[in-house]
């Protein structure tokens, strides 16, 4: 399908904007208090919104879903690094899915 | 994480330890890059689409929001919306960045540094000591960036190929990799730790209550992101600085 290059041409636009506007515009810091805590909590609440539900369905089964979001929280509060904590929710999905089938 | 001054370093030098630096990075790129891919294909991507994509946009949580609205054929203007929240967080970091940057450097610097602006790379950027040195951050960008798109290309190609099980596994990568962003600050914030609660809660009840239910996933995003947010803003607003501690 062509129309896919159009939502990636507007995806990568997008997202450069983002990156390169504040970094090559903005050389004070920004004062209204509001808009600075508004800011600063969008991304942790973006990201608990996009992984939960979703993680639990990500998977065949319900069950994998819900213990790798446990062990990804487990782990990424031990501090354990971005690339461990991914590769330790696939691990236990894929012992678990082994389990239960 | 060595430290250097960045004034002490030859560009080629700065070039090599960022290379250095990028190849962990690179090495987990792949990995939740073909997790990626798996829903690049599901949403009709092919190989070199999702090359490019991943190319061009640099952005796990951002690709992975597009490459659902394409799944569902969503309008450009509701992709455009949901980019930019999906990748709000780079707002901040670039502004964190811009105060991080020597005076005077150029445009083209600034512009080539925001292009792969990612969690990781901005990460050990600002690990080091002193003003950021573009060139090191060229280097990470060298090792790792290829790796993302290559990963994605991948994911499509292989996805469909790999037993269920392999890919029903990487399928938790990403979401894996969103834990590990969002976690490790909500321990030392029980504000944080209370917010992501009260997001995952949220987002739950949107996703299994008519007629929230039948809003779009990007819709319910974008109203939770920006309702919840709020409310976090003005109930606790931040005190100065602590948005750049990330």
């Amino acid at each position: 399908m062509n129309d896919i290059w159009l939502y990636i041409l507007v995806m990568a636009a997008v997202t450069f904007i983002i990156r390169a506007l504040p970094l090559t515009l903005i050389r004070g810091r920004i004062e209204n208090r509001f808009l600075r805590s508004f800011l600063y909590y969008v991304p942790y609440v973006t990201l608990s919104v996009m992984t939960f539900p979703a993680i639990i369905s990500a998977t065949g089964s319900p069950i994998a879903g819900a213990a790798a979001l446990i062990a990804g929280i487990f782990c990424a509060w031990r501090g354990l690094s971005l690339v461990k904590v991914a590769a330790a929710c696939c691990a236990v999905v894929l012992a678990l899915e082994f389990v239960i089938r | 994480m060595e430290k250097h001054d960045c004034a002490a370093l030859s560009r080629g030098e700065a070039l090599r330890l960022g290379a250095r630096d990028g190849i962990p990075i690179g090495l987990g790129y792949l990995a939740v890059a073909f997790s990626l891919g798996i829903i690049a294909e599901k949403a009709g991507l092919t190989a070199f689409q999702g090359f490019m994509a991943s190319l061009l946009c640099n952005a796990s949580a951002g690709e992975y929001a597009g490459f659902s609205l394409i799944m569902v054929r969503a309008s450009l203007w509701e992709t455009a919306l949901i980019t930019l929240i999906a990748n709000a967080r780079y707002l901040l970091m670039s502004c964190a960045m811009s105060q991080r940057m020597k005076r005077g450097t150029k445009l083209r610097h600034r512009l080539l540094i925001a292009f792969d602006l990612t969690d990781e790379l901005f990460s050990i950027a600002v690990a080091r000591a002193g003003c950021i040195e573009p060139f090191y951050s060229y280097g990470a960008m060298l090792t790792a960036a290829p790796c993302w798109a290559i990963g994605t290309a991948a994911g499509i190609l292989l996805g469909e190929v790999l037993p269920p099980i392999i890919v029903n596994a990487l399928g938790v990568a990403l979401y894996g990799m969103f834990l590990a962003v969002i976690i490790p600050p909500a321990r030392k914030s029980r504000i944080l730790a209370g917010l992501i609660a009260v997001s995952f809660s949220l987002s739950w009840l949107f996703s299994a209550v008519p007629p929230l239910s039948s809003l779009s996933e990007g819709t319910r995003t974008i109203i939770l992101t920006i309702v919840i947010s709020a409310g976090a803003a003005l109930i606790f607003p931040v005190k100065d600085d602590k948005e750049e501690e990330e």
